[in-house]
């Protein structure tokens, strides 16, 4: 009787022990997916151009569509950034397939020299499939000298698939946005130096 | 307890004193903690909410700024300006609070500690010392969430204010630099540590420690919704952790989760949040549903109508759940064909949750229904329980939520669902188990004017807000135009009438341990079939010694 007993809570522990290790091996398996959601959101978003990321193409398309649609362009400079920058061009019209060529121009007014990243979606979002861009000044980081200008070409073309989008069926104009962020070198290298210089940075921003 | 505990052979002496809850490691010891922790952590939420409709009675900004000069010592001179932080650090606290230290603790840790195990014929939880840690971690939770309150968050203003959805930019350095927010973070890591702990002990105790012959389809369906619940908490938690950590990172490491400045995406922590935060509002309600299925099939003295159907509306609640999380994210801009899948999938959940409710209904028809407190509970549940259902139905749709998120019509919603819903059951369960708990009869004439003064006290808060919502009002503001200073006075005097009910709460609880009316084993007859019932009120400190062997029961 007493060895039976003993029997049966040895295998109950055995169960036990098993089943706890496999839900506790599920949670933390949730808690890598919440972490690897962050490359699959991107890769995601470059895929499906979810959420108005635009879509990086090798070569021009060598249809032409029939629609023509305007592109806007828009410049930013995050705060904190001694930029300015601002598109050339305001608008074009072109039609779906159709390459163009467009500048912005940025320039450090600074007096050192500095590197910032350039963020960009377009707008509406459901045109963010359909937008290619062939060339970017946004794909790298950007270092301009002391009060230096630049010109930042962007070669981009309009997806002549939209034209079978329901989505896109109402759409005449599509905007380009870019914002220029400034490059925290501290933040890059990692915890030590760069955890408090950017919080005050930003906090001497925004207190009245 | 002394003549039960005498009836068996001790191995060990019982840790008495303090030590006998700070160290317990008996189930029921445990769940009482849970419930006492529930009920204070409830009446600080209470409060909170009634400074919030005091200071909504009227336009104009008239409360807040008197508890801003006390709680945060300001000037008079910045009053007004630190009271309009103040009230929305007191909807973040009220939130985070009646969610993670109320309605969790009370029904998944209080109820679920005590009846589980004896409901499904086992000694105790599968691990005992686990459920100490799950438990005392909470209190020091609730620590530090009270410590976030009155730490600097935005710059020069105390505490977080930004809603318990924890939104960046506003919960990041952006926003929130100040510590507050960091608190704020680790109180919820500690909260979902000690949950996702309690449920691997239920989920372990549950598969592995029934009773011989009660197969998983003879389980209560208490049982079956503490399942569940523990299934959904293993899955989300971890999510919701996973966010907030990288918001930790993002504020203090340099780490660029949701900061667009190094390719980060606000917007993630929303999907990562509600991928925890819908699934949430299900972990506080099934809990609620098992309660209510033992009530009513106690009080109609009948088996429950549909005893699979209702298991598995469950199961389908909890699976359907885990993926209509962006339903409350319809304004972010996402395409159409999401909106659609979105708005589909949530609709779809309305059909289990059909399911129940008409089951509940079909068990009381032709029952010989007797209308004790907790049946009064929970049929009162059942009424603000679908009201709250309809309205989510009317939300579920992107066109319509479009208009109406973000106001009050979605605090009427969840308010009806949640702090209606889940506290009636949190009441009916605790009225249904008060006499097994502690052994005394409850008053029943007492518990019932608090049922109505609860009923009428939360209806008249919320269902004015419905129009307050359609009429525009945006909810997370200490003030508003005086057009709707009518129905905000209603709804005021409401939240007045159900803070005294909570007042005759107290008193009854006080009055059933003055009163000593003896509950004998079973107080409620032949309709309560389950085990908790064939054990002595309060049951043995150690129960199930000889393991019950279940019959063929017919639910």
């Amino acid at each position: 009787m007493n060895e039976s007993r003993n029997r049966d809570s040895a295998s109950s522990l055995r169960g036990k022990r098993l089943i706890a290790l496999s839900v506790g091996a599920a949670s933390l398996a949730m808690l890598a997916l919440s972490f690897a959601a962050v490359p699959i959101y991107r890769a995601f978003c470059a895929a499906t151009g979810y959420g108005g990321t635009p879509q990086v193409a090798k070569a021009a398309p060598a249809i032409h569509g029939q629609r023509a649609l305007t592109v806007r362009f828009d410049a930013n400079v995050a705060p904190g950034l001694a930029w300015k920058f601002m598109a050339e061009t305001q608008e074009i019209r072109l039609l779906t397939g159709q390459t163009a060529t467009i500048f912005y121009k940025a320039v450090n007014l600074s007096d050192q020299a500095v590197s910032a990243r350039a963020a960009y979606n377009v707008s509406p979002e459901s045109a963010g499939a359909y937008f290619d861009k062939i060339s970017c000044f946004c794909f790298d980081e950007q270092k301009l000298g002391p009060h230096e200008a630049a010109e930042l070409p962007v070669v981009f073309f309009l997806d002549p698939a939209l034209e079978q989008d329901p989505n896109m069926a109402g759409v005449e104009s599509i905007t380009l946005s870019y914002t220029f962020f400034g490059v925290k070198p501290a933040a890059l290298l990692g915890a030590r130096d760069g955890a408090a210089a950017p919080a005050t940075g930003k906090r001497d921003d925004r207190s009245p | 307890m002394a003549t039960t505990t005498a009836e068996h052979h001790e191995e060990h002496g019982h840790p008495t004193g303090w030590r006998r809850y700070l160290f317990s490691t008996n189930h029921k010891d445990i769940g009482t903690l849970y419930i006492v922790f529930a009920l204070i952590a409830g009446l600080v939420g209470t409060i909170m909410s009634v400074f919030m409709r005091m200071e909504l009675q009227e336009p104009g900004i008239q409360v807040f700024n008197h508890l801003a000069q006390i709680i945060d010592g300001v000037s008079p001179e910045v009053a007004v300006l630190a009271a309009k932080n103040l009230y929305n650090v007191f909807i973040t606290a009220h939130g985070l609070i009646m969610i993670f230290f109320m309605v969790m603790p009370a029904l998944i840790g209080g109820f679920g500690n005590w009846f589980v195990p004896i409901m499904i014929g086992a000694p105790d939880m599968a691990f005992p010392r686990m459920n100490n840690i799950s438990f005392w971690l909470l209190p020091a939770a609730f620590t530090l969430a009270v410590i976030s309150l009155f730490v600097e968050g935005a710059p020069g203003l105390k505490g977080f204010g930004g809603g318990w959805v924890l939104y960046p930019p506003y919960s990041s350095n952006t926003g929130s630099p100040g510590p507050a927010m960091d608190f704020l973070i680790l109180a919820i890591h500690l909260a979902g540590a000690s949950s996702i702990l309690g449920a691997i002990n239920f989920i372990t105790t549950i598969f592995n420690m029934r009773a011989p012959g009660m197969t998983l389809h003879k389980m209560p369906l208490f049982v079956w919704s503490i399942l569940v619940t523990a299934f959904l908490l293993v899955l989300t938690l971890p999510v919701l952790a996973g966010a907030i950590t990288m918001l930790l990172t993002d504020r203090n490491f340099g780490t660029t989760f949701f900061d667009p400045s190094g390719g980060g995406d606000p917007l993630l922590f929303q999907h990562l949040f509600w991928f925890f935060g819908h699934p949430e509002v299900y972990i506080l309600i099934l809990p609620a549903f098992g309660i209510i299925s033992q009530i009513v099939s106690t009080f109609s003295h009948k088996p429950v109508f549909g005893y699979l159907g209702m298991a598995y509306a469950m199961v389908a609640i909890g699976i359907v759940g885990l993926v209509v999380w962006a339903h409350h994210m319809y304004t972010v801009g996402m395409s159409l064909d999401t909106q659609r899948y979105f708005v589909f999938a949530t609709m779809v959940i309305a059909v289990p949750t059909g399911v129940k409710i008409f089951s509940w209904i079909a068990t009381m028809w032709g029952g010989s229904i007797t209308f004790r407190a907790p049946m009064v509970w929970a049929t009162g549940f059942i009424f603000v329980f679908t009201v709250g259902g309809v309205t989510g139905v009317v939300l579920a749709n992107a066109g319509i939520d479009r208009a109406l998120h973000e106001t009050y019509y979605v605090v009427a919603h969840f308010h009806y669902v949640l702090s209606i819903g889940a506290v009636f059951a949190i009441f009916a369960g605790f009225y249904y188990w008060y006499p097994k708990m502690t052994g005394y009869l409850y008053s029943e004439p007492l518990a019932k004017a608090q049922f109505w003064m609860t009923f009428i006290g939360v209806n008249l808060t919320f269902f004015p807000q419905h129009f307050l919502g359609l009429a525009g009002m945006p909810r997370r503001y200490i003030d508003y135009p005086d057009a709707f200073a009518q129905w905000n006075r209603i709804s005021s005097f409401g939240a007045y009438i159900s803070a005294l009910g909570i007042v005759l709460f107290f008193y009854v609880i006080y009055d059933g341990f003055a009163k000593k009316r003896l509950a004998g084993n079973n107080p409620w007859g032949p309709g309560a079939t389950t085990l908790e019932w064939t054990l002595s009120s309060p049951p043995p400190f150690h129960q199930f010694e000889t393991l019950p062997r279940i019959k063929d029961v017919e639910h």
